[in-house]
């Protein structure tokens, strides 16, 4: 274990990993699987389920192309409760403010959140505030709780117990758009332009896939780490092999020209609007009509497939026709220099 | 994307990987000397689609990786000097010193931040005209032209707060030093980055004093094929040549304005890569005009020599005598995480290249 903690602990890739499983699940008592969402049995014998979760958002900077940290705080957690399978119903928030924050940069922020809120059908009901001295925290920080219940037999989507030979993997839109977004609002970067957040709240897409569709095995929001760190974790929960096709993964052509440029992986960036559905193979395709038919779904693609070869390794056909591996995002992603 | 997607067309590289299957009719080893191009190779799965006796091997030419343990030691000495700012590309945080790292510095309390280009550095200085911002430059003839800009820029701005910690370094010396090595290279595929800006004028000492095949290639699949199937043709017809494939980019006498640049600002000094020691007249540092921005010069910064104990092999990775896999250290005790040396670091280095895009099937 490292003497302290680096920027590489909150990545989400391995280091990420590390850290909980060292510090954390021992302490805790949680066991593995870990899951975007926390699902648990109440009622009598089990009867229903309740999805809970938390995550606490320290966006820099707060306001980017697409979104703001409010908005961020929402739909993460509606979309962590989402993709467990949960239909997302009450949120408490809770802020760290730095003395000195402007007002009316709080009641922006604010006013994001009951839209997004009200538009997503969930309910902010409870709440904390706290204010720090000039350089305690950066701006804002903001921390949301959520629950939500799943309709019995969805309790295993989180765990993909189901997933078998054959599945499908489906992803509902381009990749790294956030990513890019707020790394080019951070550092002025002036040939990302016109690049927006892909932030928005999923669960509308994923209500309408769960109703039609009794085949849904698995399901991640691609957040920190994006799609290879979910595909990794999905391949050590499975253990089956994952085969992507490099060609089928939708990237938007502004946010490949930074990855060429900066030395970046689209399939390692950060989204804050995208999932990963691993869906049976007799419904795959009545499942990318169903996303494609939702406007948080308008780019959505089968990207890959549950194979029985190679358990141990997420493979991808590159649009080159060579084969090679998917690793597991390391830290942080660093600019290249040439 | 127009430039991208016409050199990576599968159809075209199938038919390519069947014409290198064909023409292969003996065991050929290139060297890929440039990063860029190991990183490329392994990202679009090349291995996977060349016979068993076409053998790429990685070369010297990532500049991270050849940073030497001294030179990171350095930095963080800066970075520990009171008033300092270290404004560094994001490659360097992660490279190992002899005890620590720029990200493990910044973790305790060192000011440093990433940036872009040299020019971000200048702006960090001209903002901060209360300390002293040094700016770790590294890389080769094709990231030195723009850290030479930047100096003449601070020249002209007066600034007496910016100072340059060269390890900038020119190919064709460390190419010299492969060949000597006495590795079996049957060819090279010469960076396509840095010759745009030296010429493929300056790799014609290797077909002419070595008898080796040589080809100047881009950094997309279809270049890559390309080039190894020159290569081959070359052997085969017993005509070693400079031959440049990356048409697109480079001229045999390169970029003049850049050369110019270069040669007012920066003069040759012997530079220690990693792996080969030091190599004569290798490196570039300030000349005479720009030695007061000079980090090396203005602060003499003092490192203790220690040497750290160690089962990493980059040195030999870097010379090509081995390859990732070979490494005890490989994937287990060393990983992008807690890489023990600089090739596990950069995306462009070997280790790290291997480990993220290991080739399959």
């Amino acid at each position: 274990m490292d003497e302290f903690i680096t920027l590489n602990h909150g990545s989400g890739g391995k280091h990420s990993q590390k850290l909980i499983k060292d510090v954390f699940l021992g302490r805790f008592g949680i066991e593995e699987p870990l899951t975007d969402s926390a699902v648990l049995a109440t009622g009598d014998s089990g009867s229903a389920w309740l999805a809970f979760t938390t995550d606490s958002y320290v966006v820099d900077p707060l306001f980017f192309p697409g979104g703001n940290i409010g908005k961020l705080a929402i739909c993460g957690t509606i979309n962590d409760l989402a993709v467990a399978g949960a239909d997302p119903e009450y949120i408490a928030v809770s802020f760290i403010i730095e003395e000195g924050f402007p007002v009316a940069d709080l009641e922006r922020i604010a006013e994001t959140m009951a839209d997004e809120a009200l538009n997503a059908g969930v309910r902010i009901v409870a709440g904390d505030t706290k204010v720090v001295g000039k350089g305690k925290c950066d701006k804002i920080f903001i921390t949301t709780t959520g629950t939500g219940f799943l309709r019995p037999g969805r309790e295993q989507i989180s765990k993909g117990g189901n997933v078998r030979e054959g599945d499908r993997l489906l992803v509902n839109g381009p990749l790294g758009n956030h990513a890019v977004a707020v790394l080019g609002a951070r550092n002025n970067l002036s040939f990302v332009s016109g690049v927006l957040s892909d932030c928005c709240s999923l669960n509308g897409l994923i209500r309408n896939v769960l109703e039609s569709c009794d085949e849904i095995h698995f399901m991640r929001d691609l957040t920190r780490g994006g799609l290879a760190a979910v595909l990794n974790e999905l391949k050590d929960i499975i253990r089956k092999g994952i085969v992507i096709n490099e060609e089928a993964v939708p990237v938007d052509e502004s946010v490949k020209g930074l990855c060429e440029v900066l030395g970046f992986d689209p399939f390692s960036l950060a989204n804050e609007g995208k999932i990963l559905v691993v869906a049976g193979e007799e419904e795959y395709l009545k499942v990318l009509d169903i996303m494609l038919s939702h406007p948080a779904g308008a780019g959505s693609s089968v990207i890959g497939k549950i194979v029985r070869e190679n358990p141990d390794h997420v493979l991808l056909n590159t649009v080159a026709g060579g084969r090679r591996i998917i690793e597991m995002p390391a830290g942080l992603q660093l600019p290249r220099i040439c | 994307m127009k430039y991208i997607d016409e050199y990576r067309d599968k159809d075209l590289i199938l038919k390519m990987a069947g014409l290198i299957k064909r023409s292969a009719r003996r065991n050929y080893t290139f060297m890929e000397v440039c990063g860029g191009h190991t990183a490329a190779i392994h990202r679009f799965g090349i291995p996977s689609l060349l016979p068993e006796n076409v053998r790429l091997i990685s070369g010297p030419g990532c500049p991270v990786c050849v940073t030497a343990t001294d030179y990171i030691d350095k930095a963080i000495v800066l970075a520990e000097t009171e008033g300092s700012i270290i404004a560094t590309f994001g490659d360097l945080m992660r490279v190992p010193g002899s005890e620590s790292t720029l990200e493990k510095k910044r973790a305790e309390g060192a000011d440093i931040r990433v940036i872009f280009s040299g020019l971000d550095a200048l702006g960090i200085a001209e903002a901060s005209p209360d300390r002293r911002v040094i700016f770790p430059g590294i890389g080769f003839e094709t990231t030195a032209p723009g850290t030479a800009i930047t100096l003449m820029q601070a020249k002209e701005k007066k600034l007496r707060n910016f100072f340059l910690l060269s390890a900038h370094k020119i190919m064709p010396p460390a190419i010299r030093a492969v060949i000597k090595d006495g590795m079996k290279i049957d060819g090279f595929i010469c960076p396509g980055h840095v010759a745009s800006i030296t010429g493929s004028d300056a790799f014609d000492f290797i077909p002419q004093e070595h008898k080796k095949a040589c080809v100047v290639t881009g950094f997309e699949p279809l270049d890559i094929m390309q080039a190894l199937l020159m290569l081959i043709n070359q052997i085969n017809n017993e005509a070693p040549k400079i031959e440049i494939q990356y048409t697109r980019a480079v001229t045999p006498g390169g970029n003049g304005i850049a050369q110019d640049i270069l040669g007012k600002v920066f003069v040759y000094c012997d530079a220690e890569w990693r792996g080969f020691g030091i190599i004569p007249s290798s490196g570039l540092k300030p000349g005479p005009e720009f030695e007061e921005f000079d980090a090396e010069k203005v602060f003499s910064p003092a490192v203790r020599q220690t040497s750290r104990e160690t089962l990493c092999i980059c040195g030999e990775i870097l010379r090509g005598v081995k390859t990732p896999s070979d490494c005890p250290v490989f994937a287990t005790a060393c990983t992008p995480l807690a890489p023990e040396g600089a090739c596990m670091v950069s995306n462009e280095g070997a280790c790290n290249t291997f480990y993220k895009y290991r080739p399959h099937g």
